[in-house]
């Protein structure tokens, strides 16, 4: 306890000085933090990812679509257990900047396939009565103020022209990481168009969604559907969830790479920071220190005082840094929520944020303790006075 | 009368200093004792070497050749480790500018030497009330250095050396600080440490009242000891 007080004393000698590097933790506490639920976030879809769930895609690229006509197919594959699909449709929303993920689905069958998406019986039943029915994620909807019945139309890039839906449902996500931001319609509503507008075009969708009866088979199951369209015209890649989710992460490697690079970063600035301030005290006070050697203070004990100070001004950072994140954490994710479906701060980011305070406290104290160690008590004795 | 057993015996120790390609001697072949319960003021111009002699005694430095043997421990055999234990049990130091902790109160910097005992909680602050009570600041306990004058201070500084009970005080300059009221208060203070306590105390001093205190003075010029000089029978 005496320690502690001394410990605290000699932490709060220089206020002034003391505040500013704790503020300085506190910043880059708060900015490792957000960067890492930053990739956190992006990695979000690759934890949420059904064990059982399979994606089967055109094997050459994700942007060939695949005919309508393997899905009867697929769902006779052994092990399978249903099977949907997914057309990313990539409308805008009266302006370019309001992006959030459309698809055109099989709503019956993909609302079976996510069950994690949970939307009431009434407005299921809604959806599937009106052609022109969609459906919005929890969030999007409160986004943009939408309400059920609510007229949305969509101005269509790979599709062209003024596309009109009905909001019929809005659905809300079972688990923590769900992605309350999509919005999904009926696949026969775009096809039965595309025969009238843009002949050529129908009959074919972006991915299948396979469920199989058991997480232990997803391998076999793959296999089997990717060798049913073995030397066909369209030829797949059948994958897991994660997988495929993984595929997309991968396409933003560097981005991620560049943050984890840039979290590192900035606590190796404010390491640089916290080594400063112990650099500084440790000169300030080599006289003290060789008076506490005068009175028996051993090298354990000098250094256990400049390493605690250390500590207890870089978990203060800590402390107000974690504090602090977790609602502008919430801010954040208000704010970006159109890319970042769910920004929530994860408990091993804060174990990261400790543990990277406590190796800059451990890092920051160790040139000036074994500065105040090796010098010689004759030495510091002579700076005084 | 009656010879005493020497607590210090120092034989033959050397000590020079470098600076720079150049080996500057600060003391040459000193040899003599302390004994127990001696008050002895070590005297001499600057640069004469007692600060340097007072440290060596005080195992804060270390010797080029000789030794130093304290209580009939030779010192300049230790480690620095030892010579940490060695220190916290022996020796109680007395510097000129106090050297009090400056965010500690008077008790708490009284405390200090303590820390590195066995002793309960309750057991310190007996120890470190009646050591502020034998330099009379019992009413300063909670009081911190920048409130207390001078000599308060060096009273302080004082408790804190002797709180441990040690084998040996040193006191490099105690009233080179302050004015000669005070000066005179913490020779006084020192004096009846040596009488009524039995205190053996080795002090630098440049001061000549100050050394009247002294039973024993002892001259340093340019490291060699030229002059002994009994003042008053211990």
């Amino acid at each position: 306890m005496y320690v502690l007080k001394i410990l605290f004393k000699n932490a709060l000698r220089h206020k002034l000085r003391t505040t500013l590097t704790v503020v300085g933790i506190t910043i880059a506490i708060l900015a490792f933090g957000l960067l890492r639920t930053v990739i956190t976030t992006w990695y979000m879809g690759v934890e949420a990812s059904a064990a059982n769930r399979l994606w089967t895609r055109n094997s050459v690229s994700l942007i060939f679509p695949l005919p309508i006509a393997y899905k009867d197919k697929i769902r006779q594959v052994e092990g399978v257990k249903s099977v949907s699909h997914a057309t990313w449709f990539g409308g805008i929303y009266i302006d370019e900047k309001n992006f959030f993920a459309q698809f055109a689905v099989e709503p019956k069958t993909y609302m079976e396939a996510f069950s994690e998406y949970y939307t009431p019986p009434e407005q299921k039943a809604a959806l599937l009565r009106d052609r022109k029915g969609a459906v919005a994620g929890r969030k999007l909807a409160q986004r943009y103020g939408w309400k059920i019945g609510d007229t949305i139309i969509l101005k269509g890039t790979i599709y062209p022209g003024n596309w009109e839906f009905v909001l019929r449902g809005i659905y809300e996500g079972t688990r923590k990481d769900a992605d309350e931001t999509v919005f999904f319609f009926h696949w026969d509503y775009l096809n039965e168009t595309l025969k009238k507008t843009s002949p050529g075009r129908e009959d074919l969708v972006g991915s299948f969604i396979v469920i199989t009866k058991s997480p232990d088979i997803v391998a076999d199951v793959a296999q089997r559907i990717d060798s049913l369209f073995k030397n066909s015209l369209a030829e797949t890649l059948t994958e897991t969830e994660k997988a495929f989710v993984l595929g997309f992460i991968s396409m933003s490697d560097t981005i991620i790479t560049a943050i984890e690079l840039v979290s590192f970063v900035v606590i190796a600035i404010i390491l640089a920071v916290v080594a400063n301030t112990m650099a500084m005290t440790a000169r300030e006070r080599i006289g003290e220190y060789a008076i506490l050697k005068t009175l028996g203070f051993g090298w354990f004990k000098i250094g256990g005082l400049i390493f605690g100070e250390s500590m207890i001004i870089t978990m203060m950072g800590c402390a107000f840094g974690i504090g602090l994140t977790f609602p502008i954490a919430d801010a954040f994710g208000e704010a970006m929520g159109q890319y970042f479906p769910a920004f929530n701060v994860t408990l091993e980011t804060i174990y990261m944020d400790i543990a990277a305070s406590i190796l800059v406290g451990l890092l920051a104290a160790i040139i000036p303790s074994w500065h105040a160690i090796t010098t010689p008590v004759a030495d510091g004795l002579r700076r005084i006075g | 009368m009656e010879q005493k057993a020497p607590i210090v015996e120092i034989q033959h120790v050397s000590k020079s200093y470098r600076r720079g390609s150049q080996v500057v001697p600060v003391l040459q072949d000193i040899s003599f004792n302390i004994e127990e319960g001696e008050f002895l003021a070590l005297m001499g111009p600057s640069g004469s070497g007692k600060s340097t002699l007072l440290n060596l005694i005080a195992g804060i430095d270390k010797v080029d050749t000789g030794n130093i043997f304290v209580d009939g421990v030779d010192i300049t055999g230790l480690v620095e480790t030892e010579l940490a234990n060695w220190r916290a049990n022996h020796v109680g130091f007395v510097f000129q500018f106090y050297n009090l902790i400056p965010v500690l109160t008077a008790f708490e910097n009284v405390e200090l030497p303590l820390l590195l005992t066995r002793l309960t909680r309750k057991e310190r602050r007996e120890h470190v009330e009646t050591a502020l009570a034998a330099v009379n600041l019992s009413h300063r306990l909670t009081h911190y250095p920048a409130q207390l004058s001078g000599g308060e201070q060096q009273r302080v500084a004082i408790a804190r050396a002797i709180v441990t009970d040690p084998t040996i005080l040193v006191a490099d300059e105690p009233t080179g600080d302050l004015d000669r009221k005070s000066a005179e208060e913490i020779m006084d203070l020192m004096d009846g440490l040596n009488r009524e306590l039995g205190k053996t105390i080795i002090m630098v001093t440049h001061d000549p009242r100050a050394a009247q205190k002294a039973h024993v003075m002892r001259h340093l010029d340019k490291g060699v000891l030229n002059d002994v000089r009994s003042q008053n029978p211990v």
